[in-house]
């Protein structure tokens, strides 16, 4: 283990290399901490918590034999086995599911961009709600944050949404009459309201410390209502992920690097917390060889920061959407519409998913 | 928030110190670098950073509502559950009871007429006037003159003015209205004429039409730095004095005078602010903000496409043909994002339609209507549901017939 990979203080780092310690060996371990303090003229609590540091940093460098060959690494068998449990939000259309691989995936971060009022806020607004689908009626049961950085959130149309969402679930269901009755008192708009945690942002600062915040907030709401069942956060729209970034940035190299921690931290909690997260962009245009296409903002190397893009676009007079990136599906375009009811499939119905 | 002091946040004393020492004061300094950025500037561990970094987070973080609480909070603080009635019935059942609070709502119509194109424009603007002039004129419907139906935005906006300054017993907002006027466009007189033939009962009392015209304040700047002086003036007295609805008549005006182009570069950073800074007041004061913006032709070299519909060209049955003029919103896609709802005034074969083109409640709607002396009034409250992105375009036949038709009219 190198000193300079150790997450110290600079200036502790610096009085340790030009002590000589460049790598952290096992001698270092052996001399007390005292004989460091003379060494290194810093004081014994801080020689302590070095200590401290460096011991653990190469324990998880040493080979743990015993399990992994590699700490903290899976087998790809291992991944298989855990894909098969992934969970998937339904959008409420059948053919976008059909080429999202069955819904918007948890664990992953997909981003979901649009030309204005394509109805990307309406997508979200309906995943926000699917993800409450109880789990004996095929959905997550899971409860919602919805981080709205434009203001474009709107509770009547959530509400509109949900009880075209509940129709549907009990719709889809036959059930005996008692049953029924059981299963549309516990279904509730109110409820699915109740189960959406809205945050407004006003600027990028609180987006970033909302963000670093999430972590906190979804474990500390993990165990509400555990009396009837057990709610989990189970999926974050941030709606639009671009608002603020757009307007207040003036370095872009630093709102690069800003932006790539925020989807580090997404994607980490994501994994943690097996919960999907979605981003709403927004487009703008890029000069390509010689003539002007959409595309979507925040640039190239934002491009990058996202496992899944889905493009909303129009062809012709349909909505269409369009897998432009993702490791495991196939890259394909569907139409969907947007209804009273929420996201649908489009009106025509017949097949018309195409492979590109 | 963005500028909530780190020493006040209570960290432990030495890392506030040692914030405080390298200039980083609010949590807008804080937390707009990366962590390991913070680690060098600060000389501090990982863990520290992390924590110190969490703590600030959690300070500055909004509180979260859930959708229940904010829908019955709305319920029960806001009159109209949030919402000025245009009254017009058909807009006000899709908007789900008229503009909503707290949002940006855009009104599109043609201004047509380019601003080199004077001895034109002196001309539409006789013509304007003799048409004011004209109380009952009911317009013809082959009448396509672009600065009608920009005054039929600026109508509009002087309706809506009176609607949110009427007492709330006429189903009002009680409320004073800013009106920031940047064409010089309003008219007071012609305003309360709407009034007098809208809403007779009120008017016909004893100086309430003075009331009323006094509730509005109406704000001519005569530049984008002086807008965005008085803007700035703005958001402090909006909470003092009962503000219930701010005008812009109109963005474009101001925005395009100064700068050209749509995708030019040198715009951005100004739109911008003026973007994000209008959003939160709308947000902060919770009232309705109505901004006008102008129409331009859609050039050929627009982009429409995205890379993947490019490639695979022939084979997507796309990019219809445009063969009329076809007009679009100026200020470009990114203005186009920030708006929660657009509404289209334009004119298609003669006759005249309100479309709703962006909304995140009602679905893409148009309503043909009409102009009468109390201002615009729908043929029917059932819209016309529009498919595809027709809804964005603006239909209004070329300036040629408008200067034909002056030359029939004057003569």
């Amino acid at each position: 283990m190198e000193v300079s990979r150790l997450p110290l203080a600079p200036s502790q780092k610096a009085k340790l290399i030009s002590a000589g310690y460049t790598i952290m060996s096992f001698h270092l371990f052996c001399l007390n901490s005292s004989y460091h303090c003379t060494d290194l003229n810093i004081s014994d609590t801080e020689a302590l918590e070095i200590l401290k540091l460096a011991s653990q940093s190469c324990r998880v460098d040493r080979l743990d034999g015993s399990h992994a060959i590699v700490n903290g690494a899976q087998t790809a068998w291992d991944m298989l086995h855990e894909e098969e449990f992934i969970t998937r939000i339904t959008t409420s259309s059948a053919d976008l599911d059909n080429i999202l691989g069955g819904g918007i995936c948890c664990k992953e971060v997909t981003e979901i961009g649009g030309v204005p009022g394509i109805g990307k806020t309406q997508l979200g607004i309906q995943l926000a709600v699917n993800v409450q689908i109880p789990a004996d009626r095929g959905g997550l049961e899971g409860k919602a944050i919805y981080i709205d950085t434009e203001g474009s959130f709107m509770v009547e149309r959530a509400s509109q949404i949900a009880e075209a969402c509940i129709e549907d679930v009990l719709k889809n269901y036959v059930f005996q009459r008692k049953e029924y009755q059981a299963c549309q008192d516990e279904m509730q708009p109110k409820t699915f309201l109740a189960n959406i945690f809205y945050f407004r942002i006003c600027s990028y600062t609180e987006q970033i410390a909302l963000i670093n915040y999430l972590d906190t907030f979804i474990a500390q709401h993990k165990d509400v209502g555990i009396a009837v069942h057990a709610m989990f956060v189970k999926v974050v729209i941030l709606d639009s992920v671009t608002f603020h970034f757009r307007q207040d940035f003036d370095d872009l190299a630093l709102r690069t690097r800003v932006l790539s921690g925020m989807a580090l931290k997404l994607m980490k909690l994501a994994k943690k917390f097996s919960l999907a997260v979605v981003l709403l962009n927004q487009v703008t245009t890029k000069f390509v060889e010689g003539s002007f296409q959409l595309t979507l903002a925040l640039g190239d190397s934002w491009s990058h920061s996202c496992t899944n893009r889905v493009i909303l676009y129009w062809n012709g007079n349909e909505r269409y959407a369009y897998i432009d990136k993702s490791p495991s599906l196939r890259s394909a375009s569907t139409p969907y519409s947007v209804t009273v009811k929420g996201i649908r499939d489009a009106a025509s119905h017949c097949k018309r998913i195409r492979m590109m | 928030m963005a500028n909530k002091l780190i020493s006040q946040m209570g960290l432990s004393k030495s890392t506030a110190n040692i914030f405080a020492a390298r200039n980083i004061l609010t949590a807008k300094d804080a937390l707009s670098t990366t962590e390991f950025e913070l680690m060098e500037l600060l000389d501090m561990g990982m863990a520290e950073v992390t924590s110190a970094v969490a703590h600030i987070s959690e300070s500055v973080c909004p509180l979260y509502q859930t959708a229940l609480s904010l829908m019955e909070e709305r319920a029960k603080n806001e009159y109209l559950t949030g919402h000025l009635p245009t009254r017009l019935k058909g807009l006000d059942e899709a908007l789900c009871g008229g503009i909503p609070f707290g949002a940006l709502t855009e009104l599109v119509g043609p201004a047509g007429i380019g601003k080199t194109q004077t001895p034109v424009r002196k001309v539409v603007q006789l013509l304007a006037q003799v048409v004011e002039l004209e109380e009952e004129v009911d317009i013809a419907p082959d009448v396509n003159l672009s600065i009608l139906s920009r005054s039929i935005a600026l109508q509009f906006c002087m309706k809506l003015s009176l609607l949110a300054a009427l007492p709330t017993s006429f189903g009002g907002l009680n409320g004073r209205v800013i009106y920031i006027d940047v064409e010089s466009k309003f008219s007071s007189r012609r305003m309360i004429e709407i009034g007098a033939k809208s809403f007779p009962e009120i008017f016909h009392l004893e100086g309430t039409a003075q009331e009323m015209a006094g509730r509005i304040l109406v704000l001519q700047p005569a530049s984008l730095s002086e807008f965005t002086e008085s803007l700035q003036q703005i958001k402090l007295s909006l909470l003092q004095h009962q503000v219930k609805l701010l005008i812009i008549d109109s963005m474009a005006g101001l925005v395009s005078g100064e700068y050209e182009r749509d995708a030019g570069a040198p715009r951005q950073p100004s739109l911008g602010w003026h973007i994000s800074f209008i959003k939160s007041l709308a947000e902060f004061s919770r009232i309705p903000i109505v901004v006008t913006n102008q129409v331009r032709s859609q050039s050929s070299d627009e982009a429409r496409q995205y890379h993947f519909q490019v490639q695979s060209g022939g084979e997507s049955a796309e990019v219809p043909a445009r063969l009329d003029s076809h007009l679009v919103a100026a200020l470009g896609i990114h203005w186009a994002h920030a708006v929660t709802i657009r509404l289209v005034l334009e004119t298609n074969s003669g006759q005249r339609f309100m479309k709703v083109a962006k909304s995140p409640i009602s679905p893409p709607l148009a309503f043909p209507f009409i102009i009468t002396s109390s201002g615009i009034s729908f043929l029917s409250d059932d819209g016309i549901e529009v498919l595809g992105p027709e809804i964005h375009t603006i239909h209004f036949q070329g300036h040629n017939d408008i200067i034909d038709l002056n030359r029939e009219r004057l003569q």
